[in-house]
């Protein structure tokens, strides 16, 4: 190619870079229209939370004549007596300890896949991997009538025990695959020091591990965030209720009119994973690139 | 890059014959190994493999959690058969699967390739076109999407602008599919993060090579790019389409938890849910679950069988 350069005359030169100019505008138009079908449903979102429903229907036109914050004051008051903030201490609790199981039981498990040698683990880690394609709705059936019986509907346990038993799988796998790059030096090393596992793990790989433990956490917030199957099987009282059940209450009870009220509460319910997107997107586009995985 | 790959490589090394020492060493390793395991196993026989024969038991059962389930053999298998709803939902199912996980992977993979082109810029894009795939599968989007579909909602003012009376998406048993179907392909941004990192791993000299013999793009395409990428397209396609089989919140609020209008959002596992836990035919609803995992198995299987003949991996050739 540079041996080509050279060659080329000045008019020829000059061609090419007009082609180049071309292809680049092509390119940005392109992708600047991509970027508007992508971000024109949160636009419309956010735009339509801030009007009146009589100008959300029936009205093309994205931005707001009469911008107001009613529909958020509606959204804030809550349903049926109870408050927005009981919801979203709800849907932070939850995922919040959600975050904090998984962190703890997926990196002990992935440990164990990576860095010790024991009978048994090829099949262990085979079926690991095969609840990663198992549809889950295989065991809520059996799961909720266990948890039933014992008095755990209409508590968080049900959907807490999971994540600090490393049941998802897709954060083990991510581990895994994070621990498998380290250098086995580290624990060789670590090893003829002295240090048993426990001390390889807390003291040498947990340290190594923050990238992985950071885009787990991340992954693990904003999923468990957006729950919504969990939270509808085993959450009965409004006063338990995280966002996502909450907005469905919500839309029912508005009847269909109030887009502008429901609109509100979708933008709030998102806020706090479209933050954390913002701050963190480097993490969470790095992690699916790195470990082939999505979310 | 893959689950095959992967899963071949769990394999330690080839053991020596074991002195005394090492066989202690081993020994403290098994309990070390299954220490770290513990609450991993708990999980999986707490919360996956004993639930999924329960499940099996539960399938061949009437259960309505109030009265111990009883017996009924094939039942179950043979009141699918014949239950319009199961057959509706079904259909419903599959129609989204075949079109919706092609559609979502081509504008993924379209993009990919499009952004691969140019590096300056590109992080940008691809967290943009990413961010749908957070939050496509939550409540919050399922509600903008029903207000953007209604009757003069702003997809019907656009038809009308263009002079297409299709009225609203969500009332038209017709429409709602389409409707689905830009909503999942509106998250194409997390295939095509995979696709972006499979064509980066491209070597740049193979494009060169054929641009010498007078390759044009279709042909470059075709004989270097799909070859090159199979891994990671075998395993979007996969994951897609396990997925797709199991769409339920965007399907439980747009209907309304219904599954209308006239069963036409009537997906698979919102049936599921309608059964178990609004009707309390436990029992049938296990029924349903085991089918899915069996034909999801089957997919798998032959996903996997497939691959061989069209998978190509770059260290096995070498």
């Amino acid at each position: 190619m540079t041996i080509a350069n050279v060659a080329v005359g000045t008019e020829e030169h000059s061609a090419t870079l007009r082609r180049r100019r071309i292809r680049s505008v092509l390119f940005h138009t392109f992708v600047l229209a991509v970027t508007a079908v992508v971000l024109y449903p949160a636009l419309w979102m956010f735009m339509s939370s801030l009007k009146p429903t009589s100008d959300i229907v029936g009205n093309v036109s994205l931005l707001p004549e009469n911008a107001s914050l009613d529909n958020f004051f509606k959204a804030l008051e809550g349903i049926g007596g109870v408050s927005f903030w009981t919801f979203f201490w709800n849907s932070m609790i939850l995922a919040v300890l959600s975050v904090v199981g998984i962190a703890l039981s997926s990196s002990v498990t992935a440990y164990a896949f990576a860095r010790i040698d024991f009978p048994g683990r090829r099949v262990w880690f085979a079926l690991m991997i095969g609840t990663l394609l198992l549809p889950f709705h295989v065991v809520i059936i059996p799961q909720y009538i266990i948890f039933n019986n014992l008095g755990l509907v209409n508590t968080f346990v049900p959907l807490l025990i999971g994540k600090f038993l490393a049941a998802e799988a897709f954060f083990v796998f991510l581990m895994v695959q994070f621990m498998r790059n380290l250098p086995r030096e580290l624990d060789e090393a670590a090893r003829i020091d002295g240090a048993g596992h426990v001390r390889i793990f807390t003291a040498i790989m947990l340290p190594l591990m923050k990238p992985a433990l950071a885009t787990a956490s991340i992954f693990a917030f904003i999923w468990n965030w957006n729950d919504f199957l969990g939270p509808l099987l085993y959450l009965k009282d409004p006063d338990r209720y995280t966002l996502p059940i909450a907005l469905r209450l919500f839309v029912d009870q508005t009847s269909t009119s109030d887009y502008g009220a429901q609109m509100a509460m979708a933008v709030l319910a998102l806020i706090p994973v479209l933050l954390f997107f913002m701050v963190f997107q480097r993490y969470l586009v790095g992690g699916v690139a790195t470990t082939g995985l999505k979310g | 890059m893959t689950l095959t790959e992967r899963m071949t490589r769990t394999g330690g090394p080839a053991t020596a014959p074991p002195s005394a020492a090492t066989k202690r060493r081993r020994a403290a390793e098994t309990r070390a190994g299954y220490a770290f395991l513990a609450p991993w196993l708990l999980g999986f026989f707490a919360l996956t493999a004993g639930p999924m024969l329960a499940s099996l038991f539960l399938a061949f059962t009437n259960y309505n959690l109030f009265a111990p389930p009883s017996w009924v053999g094939l039942g179950n298998f043979q009141t699918l058969l014949h239950d319009p709803r199961f057959a509706q939902s079904v259909k419903v199912t599959v129609a989204y699967v075949l079109v919706g996980t092609p559609v979502k992977l081509i504008a993924a993979l379209a993009v990919a390739m499009l952004l691969n082109n140019r590096r300056r810029g590109q992080g940008l894009y691809r967290s943009a076109f990413y961010a749908p795939s957070l939050i496509g599968a939550s409540v919050s989007i399922a509600i903008v999407w029903k207000a953007m579909f209604i009757d003069r909602g702003i997809v019907d003012q656009i038809g009308q602008f263009f002079g297409i009376g299709w009225g609203g998406w969500v009332g038209n048993p017709t429409m709602t599919m389409p409707m689905f179907i830009l909503l999942t392909a509106w998250q194409f941004g997390a295939p095509m993060v995979i696709f972006l990192a499979g064509l980066k791993q491209v070597p740049a000299e193979l494009y060169e090579a054929a641009s010498v013999d007078g390759a044009g793009p279709v042909r470059k395409f075709l004989m270097i790019t799909l070859p090159m990428i199979s891994p990671v397209l075998f395993f979007n396609l996969l994951l897609e389409t396990i997925h797709a089989f199991q769409i339920f919140a965007s399907a439980f609020i747009i209907s309304g938890g219904t599954g209308g209008p006239a069963g036409s959002t009537l997906f698979y596992t919102l049936y599921l849910y309608l059964r178990g836990f609004q009707d309390f035919r436990m029992g049938y609803a296990a029924a349903m679950a085991w089918l899915l995992v069996v034909v999801v198995g089957i997919i798998t299987l032959i996903f996997f069988r497939s691959s061989r003949s069209w998978v190509y991996y770059r260290g096995e050739a070498e």
